[in-house]
């Protein structure tokens, strides 16, 4: 795939540069990685909608020039499902927080995968709500240090892959910012896919996770990161003690059997209206 | 033929919900997100059974919070939608309504009464939601509110909901109660030519001379669509007429004070009401929904007594028909104002009086209709104390 070099300011709203995430932000990574998706799907910008919820990930629609809604928080399914509903030929993005899309948003979360309506949502995962001041989301991990877990984090955590698949996505995948390319053919992957796509992407977030947590600047918890994760192909030939303490990464499920929501529903209108137009004895 | 549920000869005999979901398919809804919730569940009903024969697309969502979201998303995308609840679910929309005001995106909401706080009185009547349509999301902002009282009037205020939704770009709510909800009541359904449709103004400009709160063409600034090439941005954050946010106190100031400005300088003609005998009248008696039809009652009586009442029956709850109120309260001697709450619009008639004059209320929470014989033993207390 020779492809020209990608026009990222062709796809972004320079005008609103420089972002407002801290320097060395994973963010960054996630929303190239993006773009480098969307550029090689070749989708027309005016036909994709990117749709979030509140918190440092959710800021990225605004960079973005496309049709672009930054919601209440951990809504942004709620109002990515009304326009796909609406409009359901055209592209919807969702990239949302781990506090956003799996506390307060948990409960849109699954049943957006439980419908299987073809939105991609992307859940940059830094394990902390980095905007409010670093407290401890659901992906914090056991013993980690937050705002609110000044003696160290009691709560078990998400598995996000596990959660998206047990409710019913059909496309789930994890990435990480260490490694881009993978994430940018995932996050392609995902928003190809016919269906809901959960994209879990692990993210450093050093300035309000790491600081507390003995890693206060960005390549030491990229690092962090990178040492933890497995790629899937990988990981299948390791033995479950070599695999203690690893995350993996890569395709982890893709079903393209299970019927996507707003095809049904399109369906269910064909069969009323050729119901009613019989009863009715014309076209309409 | 207006609808396909009625049987041809244009007369129905429906409940009130029916007759909103019906008129919401006349009023041009092509998108309802609900969650069920007693005593408004009729209107999803029929929704879910009507909007696919017109091409539309009904959605039962996850909880009251997602229908108030989804139908903001459809709505951005240029699709006329709605949703219904009642009480409990309309404190879980407040979220996002606000947002639907800060953005400013037409949609309705249809709020069927039930007793409260809280689960309250699931399938009896209450009316205590009217000071939690006008302030039951935080922040400053206007608020159209209407409580029709007769089903052809639930049908046409219906129509008008959407209609001003779109004219002023809000949401605005449909206050039913319980009682006219699942009465049924025959009526002729309105044909088009009875009611006029209203769609938001789109922009007249190309997209890149386009801002989605541009006031260059008035208070209510023309509205593009998503996926039209306008590729605008939409947040819940204070933002300039680009869309983007802002915390410039003087843009804050401004715009806020626009968004309250474009629905109060129209107040007096939004206010929609209706006077019955209150020509001659000493006292006058506000109310609203199921509770004016009993007051109407209790006026015919105790005019056949020989008292000199009238009946100020508001048909639009906010804007507050200030004007016309403090008008009447220079002209009668007392106010009775029966409502089931424990006194919520009474407040609004005591401020726009703004006399020293008795404003009293009748009051029932009890999960019943407030019975005529209970406002006219108030019309002769009052009369008699004159």
């Amino acid at each position: 795939m020779a492809k020209a070099a990608i026009d990222y300011l062709y796809y972004l709203r320079a005008d609103k540069l420089p972002h407002m995430w801290c320097p060395g932000c994973g963010i960054g990574i996630v929303v190239k990685a993006m773009i480098g998706a969307i550029d090689d799907l070749g989708w027309d910008k005016n036909d994709i909608a990117v749709i979030s919820g509140i918190g440092c990930t959710s800021r990225a629609p605004g960079y973005l020039d496309m049709n672009t809604l930054h919601t209440t928080h951990g809504r942004a399914l709620t109002f990515a499902t009304g326009v796909k509903m609406a409009q359901s030929t055209k592209h919807v993005i969702v990239i949302s927080g781990d506090g956003d899309a799996t506390a307060i948003g948990g409960n849109h979360f699954i049943h957006a995968c439980r419908r299987n309506i073809d939105i991609t949502e992307i859940i940059v995962n830094n394990n902390i709500y980095g905007m409010t001041g670093g407290q401890f989301s659901p992906t914090t991990p056991y013993g980690a240090k937050a705002a609110t877990t000044p003696y160290g984090n009691i709560d078990p955590s998400f598995d996000l892959v596990e959660l998206a698949k047990g409710a019913g996505a059909t496309y789930v995948a994890r990435a990480s910012v260490d490694n881009g390319r993978m994430m940018q053919k995932l996050l392609r992957d995902g928003m190809e896919h016919h269906g809901f796509s959960v994209i879990e992407v692990l993210a450093n977030c050093h300035t309000q996770f790491g600081r507390r947590n003995k890693m206060s600047d960005a390549v030491t918890m990229i690092d962090w990161i990178a040492n933890r994760v497995v790629a899937k192909a990988k990981a299948d030939k390791m033995t479950l003690e070599e695999l203690e303490g690893k995350v993996i990464t890569g395709l982890m499920y893709q079903n393209k059997e299970r019927p996507e929501y707003t095809d049904e529903y399109d369906k269910l209108i064909e069969r009323v209206q050729a119901k009613t137009s019989a009863k009715a004895g014309s076209g309409k | 033929m207006s609808s396909d549920r009625s049987d041809g000869s244009g007369i129905v005999f429906w409940q009130g919900n029916e007759v909103v979901a019906e008129a919401a398919i006349a009023a041009g809804c092509r998108f309802y997100a609900g969650y069920p919730i007693t005593p408004s569940s009729e209107i999803a009903h029929v929704m879910a059974e009507r909007l696919p024969q017109v091409g539309g697309k009904f959605i039962q969502m996850e909880d009251e919070i997602a229908s108030m979201g989804a139908i903001i998303g459809a709505s951005l995308t240029g699709v006329k939608s709605m949703t219904a609840t009642s009480g409990p679910g309309f404190s879980l929309k407040m979220e996002n309504i606000g947002y639907a005001y800060m953005a400013e995106v037409p949609c309705v909401i249809v709020n069927v009464m039930r007793g409260g706080p809280s689960t309250g009185l699931p399938t009896a009547i209450g009316q205590s939601d009217v000071q939690q349509a006008r302030w039951g999301t935080h922040g400053d902002h206007p608020t159209i509110a209407l409580a029709p009282a007769f089903h052809r009037e639930i049908y046409l205020s219906t129509i008008k909901a959407f209609n001003l939704s779109e004219k002023y770009r809000i949401p605005v709510m449909l206050m039913l109660d319980e009682v006219l909800a699942h009465m049924s009541e025959g009526m002729r359904v309105p044909e088009p030519s009875d009611y006029h449709l209203v769609d938001r103004v789109k922009p007249s400009v190309t997209p890149e001379e386009y801002f989605p709160y541009d006031t260059r063409f008035g208070d209510v600034p023309p509205m593009a669509s998503y996926f039209e090439g306008f590729r605008f941005h939409v947040t819940g954050l204070n933002h300039t007429k680009t869309g983007f946010p802002t915390t410039n106190p003087d843009i804050c100031q401004s715009e806020e004070e626009r968004m309250i400005r474009k629905v109060m300088k129209d107040a007096d003609a939004l206010a929609e009401y209706e006077s019955y005998l209150l020509d001659d009248a000493e006292i006058a008696i506000y109310a609203f929904g199921s509770t004016a039809r009993g007051a109407r009652g209790a006026v015919d009586e105790a005019r056949k007594q020989g008292i000199k009442v009238g009946l100020f029956r508001a048909i639009t709850l906010w804007p507050f028909p200030d004007k016309a109120i403090y008008a009447l309260a220079k002209r009668v001697k007392a106010f009775v104002v029966p409502e089931v709450n424990l006194g919520q619009m009474i407040q609004e008639v005591e401020r726009a009086a703004h006399r020293d004059m008795p404003i009293v209320g009748v009051n029932k929470v009890g999960g019943i209709p407030i019975p005529p014989s209970e406002i006219l033993s108030k019309i002769k207390e009052v009369a008699k104390n004159g």
